[in-house]
């Protein structure tokens, strides 16, 4: 195993020093704040791995299927909206079912008919029909449910089971975008995937941040229930009171270090499972034909293996796990914000930490995800501080040092991109290569 | 019913909105697909590479209207769109010095050349943002419209009015410009052809005593000319914010792939077939109904088929039909 090479251990327990740096200069609420992220990021960055490392293919729509698994949140732990069903449930339900009718029978016509220009009429006639009465039961519907309540509800709402089980089905919402995209895109040329993917992400977020039927949009969805306590009740339980005493903590700060250790726990063990089915996956013979398939297309194709399927299956495979990812992220959070999903930090970010870590390496994604995630949080105050530095000798009043001392945000954007240039140069296999 | 009226108001709030953006998207579409037949990747950077240029040429128009000088009715930006050029162009000389040309010596896989196209579009989206920020800046000067709503329906007598901005003429016809431009370049001078016949062959070109990296200077001095221009025709007619530049790669891939990626033509046709259906599907058609429509028929709706905020789906629904149907584009592109 690559993993006990001590290289590796070093690289890992240079990142543990990272973090504990972190916690002894500024708190360890800080750092136990980046390593949720990071664990997360890991997660994300194994789905991306496992499509670019595995297979060689190029998914810039991360950003996507993250904020599917954030929808699948919302649907299934809010608790529902009484008044907005009984206003536009059905309606809606029906709404939604003629749509997907209508692409049904398109599909079918189009696949039964024989080739000619009957078959094009046919077709857009089913279309244009449809989507006419899929509008006409759809508009009122949606008014109907915006208007319960808009400044509280004015949503469905979801189905107010416990958050966790969210998790499974964000992957599930991503996977079927994912079938869609890859359907269409896989078996051509690899930037189309790419760019098929990039489009599919902004067509997500549009309709995320304009359905308000669905999730409030850019209202935005608040107070999602936790998986684990709330600090209010842990400081009001006296077991916890006691335990605090006992380690000599003010009660306070540990209720939310507390509950912050709760959310890494249940994500170490997503982290842990995820890591090792990507690893027994990797090194059964279905792994090892992947690779194959990668590495060589054309005579794995003389061999019998159907390349375009099994694309499409690790294409699914990879971004359902970025889909569950991205429920994860909602829930650590406790509130979907649509307008929050930026393809750079949720995209491209990725790719950095894919590359910087090792492509092909699922252990060299884990270290990737958090090393870049310590990376793109710390650069900014390293900036700022930079900048102060580098400003210091200039006047008070002068413009170019206060343009400076306020551009030290988007430091973080330049060093990503230098970052990903350097290791790709240089290092092109990463920080853990592929065995 | 009311013919005239009625084409008026298309003609208002489609055909002339179109025509432009439709203009924008064929200048930034030509850019990649110039990229991809010669140095064969699709280049992600290229809607910062836009907003870079566009960004120096603000800053030099700044300069010029603080000094004074302006070019009256016109935006002063046209004085500044060949500062903008010639700063861009050595910016992706460097870049390509830095970044590119290492992985041609290499013969990398396309793709490797995409995730290094990441690194760029994050540096250079850090540089926009750092210089000038993440906020709309405007910078248009100079006369408004060409032909205003009131002044057309005083002149026409017609009830509905039609106003053309001056960004909008003079987008269409600076695109005209560049587009001839660039079509003789690449048909009638030598460093043209043989940008072609790189394109079509690599290694006949290099056999025939091509210079390569000839060829690669050029092709980053036209896409720096392209992309500027585009960036800052675009900045002119809605506004200037680094952001939606970014958003633009979707539109401007959707355009060089439907027309045929690798196919200037193609990337003109498809900016304009992109630009069309995204405006006329995201515009509410009633007004134009109630001209035409008798009055009992007319409509309650607003004959919207997609809300504007859509207008990406568009693009994105006509890439899909197109990757379904006809992955080669319209007009053939050299890839599959």
């Amino acid at each position: 195993m690559s993993m006990i090479a001590p290289r590796n251990v070093l690289l890992f327990g240079m990142l543990a020093v990272l973090f504990i740096l972190t916690g002894m200069m500024q708190s360890w609420n800080t750092a136990l704040t980046i390593f949720n992220m990071g664990l997360i990021s890991a997660i994300l960055a194994l789905g991306v791995n496992i499509q670019w490392g595995y297979a060689g293919l190029f998914n810039v729509g991360v950003v996507g299927f993250t904020a599917l698994g954030g929808l699948a949140a919302v649907l299934v732990s809010m608790p529902p909206v009484p008044e907005a069903w009984s206003a536009g449930g059905p309606r809606m339900l029906l709404a939604l079912l003629s749509g997907a009718a209508t692409i049904g029978l398109a599909i079918a016509s189009w696949r039964r008919l024989p080739n000619g220009g009957l078959r094009v009429v046919v077709l857009l006639a089913i279309l244009i029909g449809g989507f006419m009465i899929y509008r006409a039961i759809f508009d009122p519907a949606r008014d109907a449910i915006e208007s319960v309540e808009p400044a509280l509800t004015g949503y469905l709402g979801g189905l107010g089971l416990p958050v966790v089980l969210a998790w499974p089905i964000g992957g599930l919402f991503a996977a079927g975008a994912a079938w869609i995209v890859g359907k269409t895109a896989l078996g051509l040329r690899s930037d189309y995937l790419a760019i098929a993917t990039l489009g599919i992400a902004e067509i997500i977020i549009a309709v995320m941040k304009n359905e308000d039927w669905l999730a409030r949009g850019v209202k935005n969805v608040t107070g999602i229930p936790r998986p684990v306590p709330y600090e209010i009740d842990l400081q009001n339980s006296s077991w916890f009171i006691n335990l605090a005493d006992r380690l000599g903590a003010d009660y306070v700060t540990f209720s939310s270090i507390f509950v912050k250790l709760c959310y890494s726990a249940l994500f170490i063990a997503v982290l842990l499972l995820l890591i090792t089915l990507t690893q027994l996956a990797l090194n059964s013979p279905w792994g090892r034909m992947m690779r194959a398939i990668r590495d060589n297309e054309v005579s794995s194709e003389a061999m019998g293996k159907n390349v375009t399927s099994r694309h499409l299956q690790i294409f699914i495979l990879g971004s359902a796990i970025c889909g569950l990812a991205g429920a994860m992220i909602t829930t650590l959070d406790g509130q979907l914000v649509p307008s929050s999903y930026n393809p750079l930090r949720f995209t491209f970010l990725i790719w950095v930490m894919v590359i910087v870590g090792g492509s092909g390496n699922n252990w060299g994604s884990v270290l990737g995800g958090f090393l870049i995630w310590w990376l793109w949080i710390m650069v900014e105050p390293i900036g700022l501080w930079l900048m102060t530095v580098i400003t210091s000798g200039m006047a008070e009043d002068s413009g170019l040092r206060s343009h400076l001392i306020d551009s030290a945000a988007h430091m973080r954007l330049l060093t990503m991109g230098i970052f990903l240039l350097l290791v790709l140069r240089f290092s092109p296999r990463g920080l853990i290569p592929e065995k | 019913m009311d013919l005239l009226n009625a084409i008026v108001v298309l003609a208002n709030f489609v055909i002339v909105p179109a025509t432009a953006y439709g203009a924008q998207l064929a200048l930034g579409a030509l850019g990649v697909t110039l990229i991809y037949g010669i140095l064969r990747f699709s280049n992600f950077a290229h809607g910062d590479t836009m907003a870079f240029g566009a960004m120096v040429t603000i800053i030099v128009t700044w300069g010029l209207q603080a000094a004074g000088i302006s070019l009256g009715p016109l935006p002063t930006a046209l004085l500044a769109l060949p500062v903008g050029i010639a700063v861009t162009s050595l910016l992706l000389i460097g870049t390509d010095r830095l970044v590119y040309r290492f992985y041609r010596q290499q013969k990398a896989k396309p793709v490797i050349y995409v995730i290094a196209s990441l690194g760029v579009m994050f540096i250079m989206n850090g540089l926009v943002r750092f210089i000038i920020g993440v906020d709309d800046q405007r910078f248009a000067d100079g006369e408004r419209f060409i032909v205003s709503a009131r002044n057309f329906r005083e002149i026409t007598g017609l009830d509905e009015g039609l106003a053309i901005r001056t960004s909008q003429g003079i987008t269409v016809v600076v695109a005209v410009i560049c587009v001839a431009l660039l079509f003789w370049f690449l048909n009638r001078t030598r460093t043209g052809k043989s940008m072609r016949a790189f394109s079509d062959n690599e290694d006949l070109a290099l056999l025939s005593g091509i210079n390569p990296e000839r060829v690669v200077i050029y092709t980053w001095i036209i896409v720096a000319a392209l992309a500027t221009t585009a960036g800052v025709l675009y900045g002119l007619d809605k506004s200037f914010k680094p952001f939606t530049y970014f958003q633009l790669l979707l539109p401007i891939f959707a355009s060089a792939i439907v027309g045929g990626l690798g196919n200037p033509l193609g990337a003109i046709a498809g900016g304009f077939v992109i630009a069309f259906s995204e405006i006329s599907i995201t515009y509410a058609f009633r007004r134009f109904a109630n001209h035409i429509l008798p009055e009992r028929w007319e409509p309650e709706g607003l004959l919207q088929l997609l809300s504007t905020d859509y207008k990406f789906a568009v693009s994105f629904a006509i890439l899909l039909i197109v990757l379904l149907f006809r992955p080669t584009g319209i007009f053939q592109g050299k890839s599959l």
